[in-house]
């Protein structure tokens, strides 16, 4: 194994700071007891938190993400499990074209499903519906439970279930006793991936939601762009917390590098 | 009637049969091993056996029942499976028990013969350990178990120990023997290993090509294997080109090169034929004192024995020397080749080596 | 010997059935309104009429002939270009200073670079609106050291560091999974035989990486051309990118054809450098087994 040299170490720190800059400086900003985004030099103060918590529409989004991550992680997990079953177990035809299908969601744009989807529901009357919008998520973030539950498929040792079946278990038994506990991981992290992945989308939803609908990133894109206030600081900085708390239960749980980089 | 019977089992992928109409009877209790090289269709056959592989013809008969198209379930056979398939999630002593949770053992007598099994394995004090907590001998002790323990009428073990190290593998031989001795089950293994067939089996079969070529005894297959395949495959062999003049007794054989002839029981077809001889059926002795004279082109030490090669006229012979504690004659030395003319097998040449 | 007991039960019933949900959900919700798209690119639209049902050509020749548009193609993809070629410079040498770190640092850092992933686009773009803009930090910083301010918020520049600080995990993700796979002894093998440390990386290392880099590129190249956030926030109302051009098209202007001729265009791009890819994978095997 190599050391890395001195020059080295300097690029790295270098790119650690680029990648942590825009971060930290949310976090700062956010304390800060001013009017205008500076840093709070001088005292620390909470009252733009506060804000953020007395301010209606930015909770209503807060919770319309919950809800929608919540729904959509849980529908795409219905669908991965026999999906995912199907296509490793079985040699059928069109499976490589279904799998294909199952995964594209990563490949077109999500402007390009954006306003897909708000054609469709134009047509069909249904915009600003959010039952609409959580079937739009749950398409989107798809292709993340399916991955991880094709993935701890794949690296399963099916002799494990052929030996419960020689034991005398029945398929149902098999699934439920042997299959489904040694999934259960990839449908874990499958579903939190999932319902990150929701909570976090702009490209798409800003298309398909309405007024009653809104998101947090989307009603955070909407306030960003035309006023700049601190309140925008402490929104993202609860974020971020949100987010280093979901980081640190996922490498706990998964070792985040195997979740986001996968298998290769 | 015998108590397993596969008949005229085949098994075909397309057009490839990977199983040639199989057949085979086991009595109680007996040992089988099911030798041949990768890709010759052991591990197929016992899966057919076990319901995992579904046969494309023949059946087979347990005692006087078809259990050809049964479901894995309903066979109740004992199998082990050469990654030990253990279930990760599950500890030792969930593991052994789930195949009695199965059957609705109660819960006392189930804990009672998971007990017993894992005592008979010597595993009892880690009846609470994970699969990943425990050495490769230790997982393959409680596959053992976990097969044994619904007490199946027979036991299937694929490669039961190819994923052990040389030391730890023909120690746990002698203990998978003493456990089907303890146990009295009827036993088929699959394996590639020649030593590990011939040391703990009471019947061997050898596969070729999805074919069997031969079932015998461990000492008469290594004595009288049928074809020079089975000859190379189970032990070392020397071969010689010799031809045969065949007569009403037998045959009068002629080795190549040497003017040797010496009468055989054997009788192979054609004129062409091969010796095969055994390296630990030769001697060495003074050069004029042999049936043969060699040069010596090489030797190894291998702990008990040294392995010379001579070369003769009649090809380059190997023999097998006992460590006595006087080392074997030099490389170039000569020397006279001495052997038993009823230790030689005579075979039908063509596929030899 | 793959096969099992349930290849036993008809072979097409039971993944049918198994796949059917998700079938049907994603031929309803992807194919069906992608192709709902495509016809409504080929309506014409009238500013007091609407959407027409017509077929015609006019919205795509509009698009390739009328400057503001293809000025703005061709500013989203100079961007993404340099956007990649930035991601390439900066992750490739981190993911390699990444995996030869020693064990806890490793995992830590590799967090540290790809766990911005999970913050949301919106956040990390208004981190760097306040360090980029008029007063923000960088120019906070320059004044501190006598340099005038410069106007960085709102110009390409802007949108090219946005866009590599969120692109960079997509480019250090695969050449770190390539590097992981690699041979560690390989390296050594390479110096020992009197190879420099530079010769050994440019010879035995990045050869080997060049796939996962290759891979990198182009999920950079795809997910800049079409981002959205960075170019709304970081590049103000005037200089638009192709996804901030068809937001305008649907949400402000209202012409919804013309904003599904631009969508289409993106995704058929898309569509052609993952075909290109999967080419290239392709061949990559093929060149190894052969």
């Amino acid at each position: 194994m190599q050391r890395n040299g001195p020059v080295a170490l300097i690029f790295h720190s270098l790119v650690v700071a680029f990648m942590l800059a825009p971060m930290v400086v949310v976090c700062l900003v956010a304390f800060t007891p001013e009017n205008t985004l500076t840093m709070p030099w001088n005292s620390l103060s909470l009252r733009w938190f506060e804000a953020v918590f007395e301010h209606a529409d930015f909770m209503a989004s807060f919770w319309n993400s919950v809800r929608l991550a919540l729904l959509s992680a849980t529908i795409s997990t219905f669908l991965a499990v026999p999906a995912a079953l199907a296509i490793t177990r079985y040699e059928f035809r069109g499976r490589d074209a279904l799998n294909a299908l199952f995964l594209s969601p990563l490949i077109i744009p999500h402007l390009v499903l954006g306003v897909a989807f708000l054609r469709l529901f134009s047509l069909m009357g249904a915009t600003g519906s959010f039952a609409w919008l959580v079937a739009t998520h749950a398409i989107v973030v798809s292709p993340y439970t399916l991955r991880l539950i094709l993935a701890s498929l794949t690296s399963m040792d099916r002799n494990a279930e052929n030996a419960a079946r020689t034991l005398g278990a029945g398929e149902w038994t098999v699934f439920c006793r042997i299959t489904m506990p040694l999934l259960l991981p990839g449908i874990s992290g499958g579903w939190l991936l999932a319902f990150i992945n929701s909570f976090d989308e702009l490209t798409m939803s800003i298309f398909v939601t309405s007024p009653s609908t809104v998101t947090l990133p989307v009603r955070m894109y909407m306030y960003a762009s035309e006023s700049i206030d601190p309140m925008m600081a402490a929104v993202s900085a609860l974020m971020i917390a949100v987010a280093t708390v979901t980081m640190i239960v996922l490498d706990r749980m998964f070792g985040l590098d195997r979740l986001l980089v996968g298998k290769g | 009637m015998s108590f397993l019977s596969v008949r005229n089992v085949s098994k075909y992928y397309g057009p490839v049969a990977a199983v040639d109409s199989f057949g085979l009877d086991v009595e109680k209790g007996e040992f089988i091993s099911l030798l041949g090289p990768s890709g010759c269709g052991k591990t197929t056959t016992l899966q057919m056996v076990a319901g995992l592989v579904r046969p494309s013809a023949g059946t087979i008969m347990m005692g006087e029942r078809d259990i050809t198209h049964l479901p894995p379930p309903q066979r109740e056979l004992g199998v082990v499976f050469q990654s030990y398939a253990l279930f990760p999630h599950m500890t030792v002593a969930e593991n052994v028990s789930f195949g009695l949770e199965m059957r609705k053992v109660a819960k006392a007598e189930r804990d009672r013969r998971v007990k017993d099994i894992l005592a008979l394995v010597h595993l009892l004090a880690l009846a609470d350990r994970y699969p990943r907590e425990m050495s490769g001998g230790q997982r393959q002790r409680v596959a053992i178990a976990r097969a044994l323990v619904i007490n199946p009428p027979v036991l299937l073990l694929d490669e039961p120990l190819s994923n052990l190290d040389a030391q730890l593998r023909e120690e746990m031989q002698f203990e998978l023997r003493r456990i089907q001795q303890v146990v009295g089950i009827t036993t088929i293994m699959v394996t590639h290993d020649q030593s590990e067939a011939l040391s703990i089996s009471d019947r061997v079969v050898v596969m070729e090509q999805g074919r069997i070529t031969q079932v015998d005894t461990p000492y008469e297959l290594y004595e009288r294997p049928r074809n020079p395949f089975i000859s190379s495959f189970v032990g070392k062999s020397n071969f010689l080109a010799a031809t045969a003049e065949h007569h009403a007794g037998g045959a009068t054989i002629s080795i190549g090169n040497t003017g040797i002839t010496f009468q055989a029981n054997d009788r192979p077809k054609g004129k062409h034929v091969s010796v095969f001889i055994r390296p630990e059926k030769l001697r060495l002795t003074a050069p004029s004192e042999g049936q043969i004279e060699g040069t010596v082109t090489s030797r190894y030490f291998m702990g008990n024995q040294w392995l010379v090669s001579a070369k003769t006229p009649a090809g380059t012979l190997s023999v097998a020397v006992q460590n006595f504690g006087a080392p074997p004659p030099p490389i170039g030395e000569k020397v006279g080749l001495v052997w038993r003319n009823d230790d030689c097998r005579v075979l039908a040449a063509g596929a030899a080596e | 010997m793959s096969a099992s007991v349930s290849a036993a039960r008809p072979r097409m019933v039971v993944p049918s059935l198994l796949s059917a949900p998700a079938t049907l959900f994603f031929i309803g919700l992807v194919l069906l309104p992608l192709a709902l798209t495509v016809i409504l690119s080929f309506n014409s639209y009238d500013y007091t009429a609407g959407i027409q049902s017509d077929l015609t050509v006019s919205n795509y020749l509009t698009v390739l002939q009328d400057e503001y548009y293809y000025s703005t193609f061709w500013r989203t993809l100079r961007l993404a270009l340099i956007t990649t070629v930035i991601a390439v410079v900066i992750g490739v040498p981190e993911a390699y200073i990444l995996s030869n770190m020693r064990k806890p640092w490793r995992s830590i850092f590799l967090l540290v670079i790809i766990g911005p992933l999970l913050v949301s686009v919106v956040v990390r773009t208004f981190g760097w609106s306040m360090l980029l803009g008029k007063n923000g930090f960088v120019n906070g910083a320059l004044a501190a050291v006598g340099i005038e301010p410069v106007q960085l918020l709102y110009t390409e520049t802007a949108i090219v560091i946005g866009l590599a600080h969120i692109m960079l995990p997509f480019m250090v993700i695969p050449v770190w999974t390539v590097l992981q796979k690699l041979d560690p002894t390989v390296e050594a093998a390479a110096l020992t035989l009197g190879a420099s440390r530079f010769t050994a990386l440019r010879r035995i290392v990045f050869p080997q990486a060049a796939l996962g880099i290759l891979s990198g590129s182009l999920i950079v190249f795809a997910l800049s051309a079409s981002s959205f956030a960075i170019p709304g926030l970081l590049g103000g109302r005037r200089l638009k990118m192709a996804a901030t051009l068809v937001y305008d098209e649907f949400l402000i202007e209202l012409n919804w054809p013309l904003g599904a001729t631009i969508a289409i265009i993106v995704l058929l791009a898309n569509l052609v450098i993952m075909l290109a890819y999967n080419r290239l994978i392709e061949q990559q095997a093929k060149r190894k087994l052969g």
